[in-house]
């Protein structure tokens, strides 16, 4: 019995070290967060008021009920009209007070209902993101329609004027929509399909850069410490090239390798691409198709991201004595690369507090992830910052890589140097 | 002529002092032995010397070419074999000298360094397999080879036949006589004794950072009333 305690608790000592508890740890806290972050999202979405313009030409009784069932609520209402000339005016107040909808109400509304016929009204729907849950900012109207329904049978039962379709009297609304996204207009959709479409889409970049960074990051991480451990790094470093050579050199190939991982899932991925697409040919949605010139924007952020990811990875795998130690030297590369793929997923950076916004932005994995969001909401300056501040991060990346490869570190490892306390003896030339 | 010419070097991590000031030069053609107990400073001289480590202070000069002020000079020069070195698993011997060989020579010469380092790894037919399939002995040689074939001016050689079989160790030995009798001038360190009286023409003792003794061998035994190395060591190092 005392053999197997003595094995047990070698193993215990053997795999419970910072380097596994730390990753758990960080991962349960990370999806505590998020899921912080979600349900309080998806909780304000649902309990916040609505906010609507109207252009309401009706002047009988069933469309009153809009403004009963509006009553309860503070100040509701950004725009009032009730002039069919007023539609545009009520659109761009919409736009600029970031209300949910505008909903227009025809003159023939409440004799359409005491015909017995169903009443259709229009909704123009005000998308504020293209995140999982940005269709969701729109619910309290769709709320407030289906209580003004419920409210116009009752009133239907309780005067006495049922018509003989019983359908009408329980449902006696309908709508069309027109939802605004960004600067596109998509007549005859509503926010949930073009919510549902963009997932469809937007979600499989941030899952191919995050799975292409995670890979690489690991293979290359993984090298230089198999580099280490073989002792072929010293060999290489006693070769008469520069420095900045070997660091190019290294950097040049694992790109390539990081390119060619990525092409063959961007392969793949078009294939589903031209499967949705095909889906969606012939409607409004077709639209939000990136053009060439947007899908080469996304191709080169994709290729700076992964420039990226090698620069700090040869930065980590610096600090790796051996291949163990590299293997977990892995993880905050993959951090970076989860953290924005889950919150570029689930909300947009334009709709986060200015904190989360400055933390997304500094990880260079978030810009290519975002692009495509982005450029269909017309936003593309954070795109031209997003490419500026990854040509930088490279810039940087490559020259710390380069004073690392000149320094004591390399070899004798982060403990060894620290120890002499400055940090000027770390990065000293050579 | 001096081949290296070591002055007050010291080098330091953090606290701890890995060299303590030492001074030594090595004629050229030489076949020079740094030697002492683990940790006293000899791999960190070499690897200094090798321009892998920086220098705290003082000055290492090979052939005129200083590592503190011409790195990338010094490293046109040196050769240096690190202690259990490796080469790349997944190259054929073949094609690991040809990689080492691309940054030494271009064309026709780079083929004939190429040849010249299979001749001397004595790998025959197994030099087209992969480094992986090869013994512990099979790749000391390769990596020799590997020292040996770009025609360096000066070879730094760490423990150089550390963990080979007898008959290997015999064969490396002699390959590197032959080296120091084409020319080139060699600095290595080891804990074999009875290999560093075969083969050093002279030879420093370092101790905790300092160089304690330096001569021939047979001056320093004869300085020590001993009949072989290994006591002046222990003489040395106990004190």
């Amino acid at each position: 019995m005392s053999h197997i305690l003595s094995l047990i608790k070698k193993e215990l000592r053997e795999l419970l070290t910072p380097a596994t508890i730390l990753p758990i740890v960080i991962v349960a806290l990370l999806f505590a967060s998020l899921g912080g972050l979600t349900g309080g999202a998806v909780e304000d979405a649902l309990t916040a008021p609505p906010k609507i313009a109207m252009v309401n030409m009706d002047d009988g009784d069933f469309s009153q009920i809009y403004l009963d069932v509006l009553a309860d609520f503070d100040d509701p209402l950004v725009f009032y009209s009730s002039e069919e000339s007023d539609i545009e005016a009520a659109l761009a107040e919409m736009k600029a007070e970031g209300a949910m909808a505008t909903i227009v109400i025809g003159s023939d509304y409440s004799s359409t209902i005491e015909n017995g016929s169903r009443a259709n009204i229009t909704i123009y729907w005000n998308m504020v993101g293209a995140g999982m849950f940005s269709s969701m900012s729109t619910a309290p109207v769709d709320m407030m329609i289906i209580n003004v329904s419920t409210q116009t049978t009752h009133k239907l039962i309780e005067s006495g004027m049922p018509g003989e379709d019983s359908g009408i009297i329980t449902s006696p609304i309908s709508y069309e929509s027109t939802t605004f996204l960004g600067d596109k207009e998509l007549v005859g959709v509503g926010p949930a399909e073009v919510s549902a479409f963009l997932q469809g889409q937007s979600f499989m970049m941030p899952l191919l850069i995050m799975i292409v960074i995670v890979m690489l990051g690991g293979i290359i991480i993984s090298s230089m410490g198999q580099e280490k451990e073989n002792k072929t790094l010293e060999t290489l470093l006693t070769l008469p090239v520069s420095r900045t050579t070997i660091v190019s050199g290294k950097l040049i190939g694992s790109a390539i390798v990081g390119l060619i991982f990525a092409g063959v899932y961007m392969l793949g991925m078009n294939y589903y691409m031209e499967g949705l697409m095909s889906m969606a040919q012939d409607m409004e949605l077709a639209e939000l198709k990136l053009g060439i010139t947007e899908t080469a924007i996304v191709g080169l952020m994709v290729a700076l991201a992964i420039l990226c990811a090698l620069g700090l990875c040869m930065i980590l795998g610096a600090f790796a004595k051996n291949y163990k130690a590299a293997q977990s030297l892995t993880i905050p590369i993959s951090f970076l690369a989860v953290i924005p793929f889950f919150v570029v997923m689930f909300t947009d950076f334009v709709n986060l507090p200015l904190m989360a916004q400055v933390v997304l932005f500094i990880i260079p994995f978030t810009h290519p992830m975002m692009a495509m969001n982005n450029m269909i909401m017309g936003n593309y300056e954070l795109v031209y910052y997003g490419i500026a501040y990854l040509v930088a991060f490279n810039l940087a990346t490559v020259m710390v890589t380069v004073r690392l490869y000149k320094s004591d570190i390399l070899l004798t490892g982060l403990a060894t140097t620290l120890s002499g306390g400055p940090l000027g003896r770390l990065m000293r030339k050579r | 002529m001096d081949a290296l010419v070591v002055r007050d070097f010291h080098k330091s991590y953090g606290k701890h002092v890995g060299v303590d000031g030492i001074s030594f030069n090595v004629k050229h053609g030489e076949i020079f032995g740094l030697i002492g107990p683990n940790g006293a400073g000899k791999t960190t001289t070499l690897r200094v010397l090798s321009t892998l480590l920086t220098v705290t202070s003082g000055d290492l000069v090979v052939y005129g070419k200083s590592v503190v002020k011409e790195p990338n000079e010094v490293r046109r020069i040196i050769s240096y074999l690190p202690e259990d070195a490796g080469a790349y698993k997944n190259l054929t011997g073949r094609q690991y000298l040809d990689f080492i060989a691309s940054f030494f020579a271009n064309g026709e010469d780079r083929r004939k360094m190429v040849v010249r380092g299979i001749e001397i790894s004595g790998l025959n037919e197994r030099i087209d397999s992969k480094v992986d399939t090869y013994s512990k002995g099979m790749t000391r040689r390769l990596l020799i080879s590997r020292a040996i074939m770009t025609n360096p001016r000066f070879a730094i050689l760490d423990e150089v036949t550390s963990g080979l079989d007898v008959v290997n160790a015999s064969e490396i030995r002699q390959i590197i006589k032959e080296m120091a009798r084409s020319g080139v001038t060699i600095l290595l360190s080891s804990h074999n004794m009875f290999e560093v009286e075969h083969l050093c023409d002279r030879v420093a003792l370092i101790n905790k950072g300092k160089i304690v003794a330096e001569g021939t061998p047979s001056d320093l035994k004869r300085r020590y009333n001993t009949t072989n190395l290994e006591d002046v060591f222990t003489k040395v190092v106990k004190g």
